[in-house]
C-alpha cells in the first residue's frame, strides 16, 4: 500500500492540512486505490504547508502547497507514482532548503508518525536512555557537560552544570521540570519538538532524571498549545504502557513519571523561578535568588528547569557522544540552534544549524528576503525582549558571544523581520506595553517603569514635532528609565525590556524623530 | 456581576474539585477543570475552591486574577483570540484586529450582542512562520486577512 504523509502539525492545520487529509483519502476511496494516510509532523517548510508527500523506491517525493481543490487533479497526474503535476517538489530529502539544514535535534521532525512509539525506535530513539542506564548519574552529567549544551531557552546556562548541582543536592525527592511555556513572538520550535517528536522530549527528560536522581517530572506547557497538549498526554500514555516511563523504566528498576501541566497565559511564567510558583498553585511572582532551583526548587526540593530545546537534545548527545555534538558551533556556542523564520519572510519555517550561520543567511538563503518584497529593516531576535537589528547587522552571526558583544541576544532562536513599513517608535512602545501587561508586579522597575515607558512614548509621538527641548527631555527619560529597569529589575522581564526599546532607539532614532548626530549626542 | 449558581452549576464545580485536589498544586488544574467546563471561573466557586485546597478565599482570587487565561465571566458560544505579538504585527494583525473589532462591533474582553463571539488579544500562538495567525476555540488559523477572517467567524455563527 502507498503511504502518503499529511502532516498534523499546528501550522499545517492552520492552513488546512486536516481538509487535504479528508480530500486525499475520500478521492482514493472514490477512485478504489488502497492508500495508507500518515500524519507526520512538519518538516518545518512552513511556507509550502500542508506538504504531501508520497513514498517511493527513491525516498518520500513532495507535492506543496496542496489545498482540497488540487487533490483530483494530483490523482489524474497520478502523483502516487511520481507523476508529473506543477506542485511537485522532487525528494523531499534532496530539497536544498532542507539539505543545506544540520538536523541534530529535529532529525526525526516530519519524518516520523509523532505518536507513533514504533516509529520512533525505528528511528534511533531511545537509544540514548538505554546509554544512560548503563552509565552513573555522574558519567551522564559529564556527557552533558562535555557537549557544551548550553540553555535553549534564552539564558545560555550550561545545562551540565545545572544537572551536577542537582545531583550533588542531597534530597529525598527531585524534580524534573521542562518550561515549555514559549511565550516568545517568532519561536515555535519547543511547539514543534512536542506535537511533531514527543518522545525525543520524554527520552530527554528521563535521562535527566536518571542522571540527578529525579523520579518525578512535569511539562509546564503554555495554555495556547491545545495540539501540543494532546499530543504530549498520548505520548506519555503510551510510552508509559510501555514501559518508558513508571515505576520501572526499561526494567531497570529506576522510576520516572512524567505529567503535563497547563499553564495559564502569564508570559512571566516562562521565568524559570516565576514558573516553579505557577507549578505549585500560586501567582506566578518571580522569587529572589539564591536560593537556586537546582538547590530550592519545586516545593522547596532540588530541582533541574530546562527548556524544551536543551531536554530534547539530551538523547542525540547521549546516543551519539559529546564530541559528536561538541563537534558542530563556533567559540563556545557548541552543537546546533533551532533557528525560527517568522514575521515578514518569504519562506518562513525551521532551519537547524550549527552556531556560527549569519543574519543575512539566514533571511535571505533560507528566508527568501520579505514576504511583501519590500527591503528588511529590522529584525527581532530573540523574542519580545531581544534587541531590533538594523541591515548592518545582518553580517553577525548567531554565536550567543557574537551577539552579546552588539547588545543583542540569540535568546531562543526566534527571527522576526519587518519590511521598511515598521515603525520602530511604535515597536517601542509596544515594548513597553507588553511588560506592563505581562508584569508579575513584584519589583517596581518593571512594575512601574513598564507603565510609566508606554507614557513617555506616547508623548514623544507628539513633542517629536511640537517641542524640541521637551521632545530631547522625553528622550533622556526613555533611557534614564530603560537603565533603572536594566539594572533594577529582579527579572529579565524587566530587566530586558530595554533591549528592543533603545536598540531601536539607536538605530532607528529617524523613527523617534531624531537624526543620527543627536543620537550620538 | 454577581450571578447565583444552580444546583447543578455547583455540583459540577464539586466534580471539578474532587477529580483535581490532591495533585501537588492542584489550584491551577482545578481551575482549568471548571473553566473547560463552565466557561469561566465564577467568584461564588472561590469559597468552595479555598476550603477544599485548604487556601483562603483571597488565595484563590489572587491567582485567578493573576493569569490572563482565567476568565471570570461567562463567554460567548465561541471564543476568538488574535495574536497582538511582534510577528504578527509584522505582517498586519494591526489591520485584521481594527477589522475584526469594527466587524464584530466589539473590543477586547467583549462579546458580540448575539452571545456568539467573545474577543481577546494574545500574545503568541506558536504560528509566527504563517502570521497574522488567530485561534478560534481551539481551532488556529495561520495567514488571516479579512476575507478569511470573515470566512471564519462566519463558521462559527453557523455551528452550534
Amino acid at each position: 500500500m502507498i503511504k502518503v504523509y499529511v502532516p498534523r502539525d499546528s501550522t499545517a492545520l492552520s492552513l488546512g492540512a486536516d481538509k487535504t487529509a479528508a480530500a486525499i483519502v475520500a478521492e482514493a476511496q472514490k477512485r478504489n486505490i488502497q492508500i495508507e494516510l500518515i500524519r507526520n509532523g512538519s518538516r518545518g517548510l512552513f511556507w509550502l504547508e500542508p506538504f504531501v508527500e508520497v513514498a517511493t523506491e527513491k525516498g518520500r517525493v513532495a507535492f506543496a502547497p496542496v489545498q482540497p481543490k488540487d487533490v483530483p487533479g494530483l490523482f489524474d497526474a497520478d502523483f502516487l507514482h511520481s507523476g508529473a503535476h506543477p506542485l511537485y517538489l522532487g525528494l523531499t530529502e534532496e530539497l536544498s532548503w532542507l539539505k543545506k539544514q544540520q538536523r541534530l535535534t529535529f532529525a526525526r521532525v516530519g519524518i516520523t508518525d509523532p505518536v507513533s512509539l514504533q516509529d520512533y525506535i525505528a528511528h534511533d530513539g531511545y537509544k540514548g536512555l538505554a546509554n544512560a542506564l548503563n552509565m552513573s548519574g555522574a558519567d551522564i552529567v559529564k556527557v552533558v557537560t562535555d557537549s557544551g549544551l548550553r540553555g535553549r531557552g534564552g539564558a545560555a546556562f550550561p545545562t551540565g552544570i545545572k544537572w551536577n548541582t542537582v545531583l550533588n543536592a542531597p534530597a529525598e525527592q527531585k524534580y524534573i521540570v521542562c518550561n515549555a511555556d514559549e511565550g516568545d513572538s517568532g519561536t515555535y520550535s519547543d511547539r514543534m519538538v512536542m506535537e511533531d517528536d514527543p518522545y525525543v522530549l520524554i527520552e530527554g527528560m528521563t535521562i535527566a532524571g536518571v542522571a540527578v536522581g529525579a523520579t518525578q517530572g512535569y511539562i509546564y506547557l503554555r495554555s495556547e498549545y491545545p495540539h501540543a497538549l494532546k499530543v504530549l498526554n498520548e505520548a506519555i500514555e503510551k510510552a508509559t504502557q510501555a514501559g518508558y516511563l513508571g515505576d520501572n523504566i526499561c526494567g531497570s528498576g529506576k522510576a520516572f513519571h512524567l505529567e503535563v501541566r497547563r499553564a495559564a497565559g502569564a508570559y512571566v511564567c516562562g521565568e524559570e523561578t516565576s514558573l516553579l510558583e505557577s507549578l505549585e498553585g500560586k501567582r506566578g511572582l518571580v522569587r529572589f535568588k539564591p536560593p537556586l532551583p537546582a538547590i530550592e526548587g519545586l516545593f522547596g526540593k532540588p530541582t533541574v528547569v530546562n527548556n524544551v530545546i536543551s531536554l530534547a537534545t539530551i538523547p542525540i548527545i547521549l546516543d551519539k557522544g559529546a564530541q559528536f555534538y561538541a563537534d558542530y558551533g563556533m567559540g563556545r556556542s557548541r552543537g546546533t540552534l533551532p533557528i525560527q523564520l517568522a514575521g515578514n519572510l518569504k519562506q518562513g519555517g525551521l532551519v537547524e544549524l550549527a552556531f556560527g550561520a549569519t543574519l543575512r543567511e539566514l533571511l535571505y538563503d533560507f528566508g527568501g528576503g520579505s514576504a511583501t518584497g519590500k527591503p528588511i529593516r529590522a529584525v527581532q531576535v530573540g523574542g519580545p525582549l531581544g534587541a531590533y537589528l538594523p541591515e548592518s547587522q545582518f553580517d553577525t552571526p548567531l554565536d550567543y558571544e557574537e551577539f552579546s558583544k552588539i547588545w543583542a541576544v540569540l535568546g531562543h532562536g526566534g527571527i522576526v523581520a519587518f519590511d521598511e513599513t515598521v515603525d520602530m517608535a511604535k515597536m517601542a512602545r509596544y515594548a513597553f506595553e507588553f511588560c506592563a501587561i505581562e508584569s508579575c508586579g513584584k519589583c517596581t522597575p518593571c512594575r512601574i517603569g513598564s507603565t510609566r515607558g508606554v507614557e513617555v512614548m506616547d508623548k514623544i509621538a507628539t513633542s517629536k514635532q511640537e517641542n524640541r527641548p521637551l521632545h530631547a527631555k522625553h528622550i533622556q527619560l526613555v533611557r534614564d528609565l530603560s537603565d533603572t529597569m536594566l539594572n533594577g529589575s529582579l527579572c529579565a522581564l524587566g530587566g530586558m525590556t530595554p533591549y528592543p526599546v533603545l536598540s531601536a532607539l539607536n538605530h532607528f532614532p529617524e523613527d523617534f524623530g531624531l537624526n543620527k548626530k543627536e543620537v550620538a549626542a | 456581576m454577581t450571578t447565583v449558581l444552580t444546583s447543578q452549576e455547583n455540583a459540577r464545580i464539586d466534580a471539578c474539585i474532587e477529580a483535581h485536589r490532591k495533585m501537588p498544586g492542584a489550584l491551577l488544574p482545578v481551575l482549568h477543570a471548571i473553566q473547560n467546563d463552565l466557561g469561566y471561573v465564577p467568584e461564588e466557586a472561590y469559597p468552595q475552591i479555598a476550603h477544599a485546597l485548604a487556601l483562603s478565599v483571597a488565595e484563590v482570587h489572587g491567582v485567578v486574577t493573576f493569569y490572563h487565561h482565567f476568565r471570570r465571566h461567562p463567554v460567548g458560544k465561541h471564543v476568538l483570540q488574535i495574536c497582538r505579538a511582534e510577528s504578527c504585527q509584522a505582517m498586519g494583525a494591526e489591520k485584521l484586529e481594527a477589522h475584526v473589532k469594527s466587524a464584530l462591533g466589539i473590543d477586547y474582553h467583549q462579546t458580540t450582542a448575539d452571545g456568539a463571539i467573545t474577543l481577546e488579544p494574545v500574545y503568541c500562538l506558536g504560528n509566527c512562520a504563517c502570521s497574522p495567525a488567530v485561534l478560534m476555540d481551539e481551532e488556529l488559523y495561520g495567514r488571516v486577512d479579512s476575507q478569511k477572517i470573515e470566512a471564519i467567524i462566519h463558521e462559527a455563527r453557523v455551528s452550534a
